[in-house]
């Protein structure tokens, strides 16, 4: 059912030789795709071209047959080699580089995640071109549409140059589709050699048992006017439960320690669009809302009634948040 | 090879972070005329970690250059960073000329090299433009090791350094020999306030004023800018006076 055959990847090329293509850099946590990734493989088939993804590291001939699942997908390129474990940037860039260097890639897909954010600046300098970031529309090949400014402004942005790499923020495209794994054409890419590296450590990760706050179609999220660590735990934890929410927090949450910082939701953190954003004891900061005002329905619960969350929220109620959220999360 | 840290830090003057910007009629930037401009929040920081890691290895860190593109005014900037505790500065003067990523990265690139810079240290991102590339693109033009994201700086005594980077999902610890490039992110430190004492002090600082030619480098964007428009206004909805109204509506309006 899956020919790794070099011929193929080879006749593949033949026939889009001359044709324009794009190359997506798909990113997996395991042999799984990653929602971010899903979500740039969108933004890739709106360019309307042939789509060849790059997969890499050890979990890369695994995550291949999750790849041959998305529809528009025309070749897979896989580079295994450990090298490319935790996508370190000094490693990725000079493969990725190597790729679209002459090579009749138009544009070149990555996820604006922690990873993509990472290495694709860094393949921009290599190659001598402007990477677009956090792009939310595709008007054209060379035209995209991007927040500046904390999503203040909306810039629509055209480039000039000869290839066009872009990332992708993912809560503006809709994640596509997984079907049945098809035959679909994977050629192995050699290791690039790499020069000056900085060497991966350790990780932690923050292990839930939630949904993954950039995908989930529900996120419960609190800031300051939570008070505690303690009480953040005590009235967020059940609702998102009851809910089958993610667990967002404002930066002053962080910043207070309530709770972990991989769990921000703005500017400086994660962006999120999910249908409902319940928003306990946040007050609404420029920063913040940059990050969750593209929500389906907001809902403020705050004691201050002149608290800007309500200005954007479709629902709002003024209260004590520790009455609220428990007889909410009781009733719900 | 000298064992010294020698810093570059690049800051930028940005539209101050507590301000809405106003996007002009012609629909091409925003509004600058009257306008509150300050450090970018993120170059603080930097700022803030160039002074800290100087303090805690007096003896290995030789110098620290700070180093702005931008109007003239971002002298302003550059006087914080002497203040608070670089030893020179430069300004390479672009006038009003919005510079990209690509391009500071390749002014820097030449700074670096005057400098003989092995230590550089900028924010993750500017909050006017939000782009979050130029430490990255430094990096790959130099072809040093990136440390981005930072959250936490450990500088070893082999003069290895060790870096807890924030990712999606919790924290990645990279280590990496010098020279290298660090973006900070918030959580790195918290910068002070200078004194004003500081500050007057800072103006016997050397202050030097480039402009690109000086540097043998032609500006030439990449990105055309179509236009610059206002996000769609949110209409906040009703407030609700019981959480079985709240129930009631979020029923309505099929969320739940």
């Amino acid at each position: 059912m899956f020919g790794l055959s070099r011929t193929a990847g080879l006749s593949q090329r033949m026939a889009f030789a001359r044709l324009s293509s794009t190359l997506a850099f798909v990113e997996t946590t395991g042999s799984k795709i990653t929602p971010s990734s899903l979500s740039a493989l969108t933004a890739a088939q709106e360019l309307g071209k042939p789509i060849t993804t790059l997969l890499v590291g050890p979990h890369a001939a695994e995550a291949a047959k999750e790849v041959s699942k998305v529809a528009s997908v025309d070749k897979i390129l896989v580079s295994p080699s450990e090298k490319y474990d935790h996508y370190l940037p000094e490693q990725v860039s000079p493969l990725v580089a190597s790729l679209l260097k002459d090579s009749d890639y138009t544009n070149f897909v990555v996820a604006a995640s922690t990873v993509g954010k990472n290495f694709l600046p860094r393949v921009g300098a290599i190659l001598d071109l402007q990477p677009i970031s956090d792009i939310i529309k595709v008007v054209s090949p060379d035209t995209f549409v991007r927040p500046t400014y904390a999503g203040n402004a909306i810039l629509t942005v055209k480039s000039k140059d000869s290839q066009v790499l872009f990332s992708v923020r993912s809560s503006a495209f809709a994640p596509v589709e997984l079907k049945d794994a098809r035959d679909v054409p994977v050629e192995e890419v050699p290791y690039v050699e790499a020069g000056n590296s900085a060497e991966f450590v350790s990780e932690e990760l923050v292990k839930s048992e939630r949904p993954d706050l950039g995908s989930a179609k529900i996120v419960v999220a609190g800031g300051r006017g939570l008070k505690n660590k303690e009480e953040f735990d005590r009235l967020i934890t059940p609702l998102a439960e009851k809910l089958n929410a993610a667990i967002g927090a404002s930066r002053a949450a962080v910043d207070a320690g309530f709770c972990d910082n991989s769990l921000q939701v703005g500017q400086t953190g994660k962006v999120v669009a999910p249908d409902l954003y319940i928003a306990v004891g946040i007050s609404g900061a420029i920063q913040h809302l940059a990050g969750m005002k593209d929500a389906k329905t907001i809902v403020a619960i705050n004691k201050d009634e002149e608290a800007p969350i309500f200005s954007v929220a479709d629902v709002g109620i003024v209260g004590d948040v520790f009455e609220i959220v428990p007889e909410l999360t009781a009733k719900i | 090879m000298s064992s010294k840290i020698r810093i570059l830090l690049p800051v930028k003057r940005v539209i101050d972070a507590a301000l809405k910007p106003r996007i002009n009629k012609a629909q091409t930037g925003v509004e600058s005329a009257g306008v509150k401009f300050s450090i970018n929040p993120f170059d603080d920081i930097a700022v803030e970690e160039a002074i800290k890691i100087k303090n805690a290895h007096k003896d290995k860190v030789e110098s620290i250059h700070a180093v702005s593109i931008g109007p003239s005014k971002a002298q302003d900037i550059l006087r914080v960073a002497l203040a608070k505790g670089a030893d020179t500065s430069t300004l390479v003067d672009v006038k009003d000329q919005e510079v990209e990523p690509l391009q500071v990265s390749k002014i820097l690139k030449k700074l670096q090299e005057k400098h003989n810079s092995n230590l550089i240290i900028l924010g993750k991102q500017a909050i006017d433009d939000d782009s979050n590339q130029t430490g990255q693109m430094l990096a790959g033009l130099l072809n040093w090791p990136q440390a981005t994201n930072a959250s936490k700086v450990k500088i070893n005594a082999d003069n290895t350094v060790e870096v807890e980077r924030e990712i999606d999902g919790g924290v990645e610890v990279v280590k990496a020999s010098l020279p290298m490039i660090i973006t900070t992110d918030l959580r790195l430190n918290e910068p002070k306030f200078v004194t004003l004492p500081k500050m007057m002090k800072a103006k016997k600082k050397p202050l030097e004023i480039l402009k690109v030619d000086d540097l043998g480098i032609t500006l030439e964007n990449r990105l055309e800018t179509i236009k610059l428009e206002d996000p769609p206004v949110r209409q906040g909805g009703a407030k609700v006076g019981s959480v079985d109204e709240l129930i009631s509506k979020l029923k309505e309006l099929k969320a739940i």
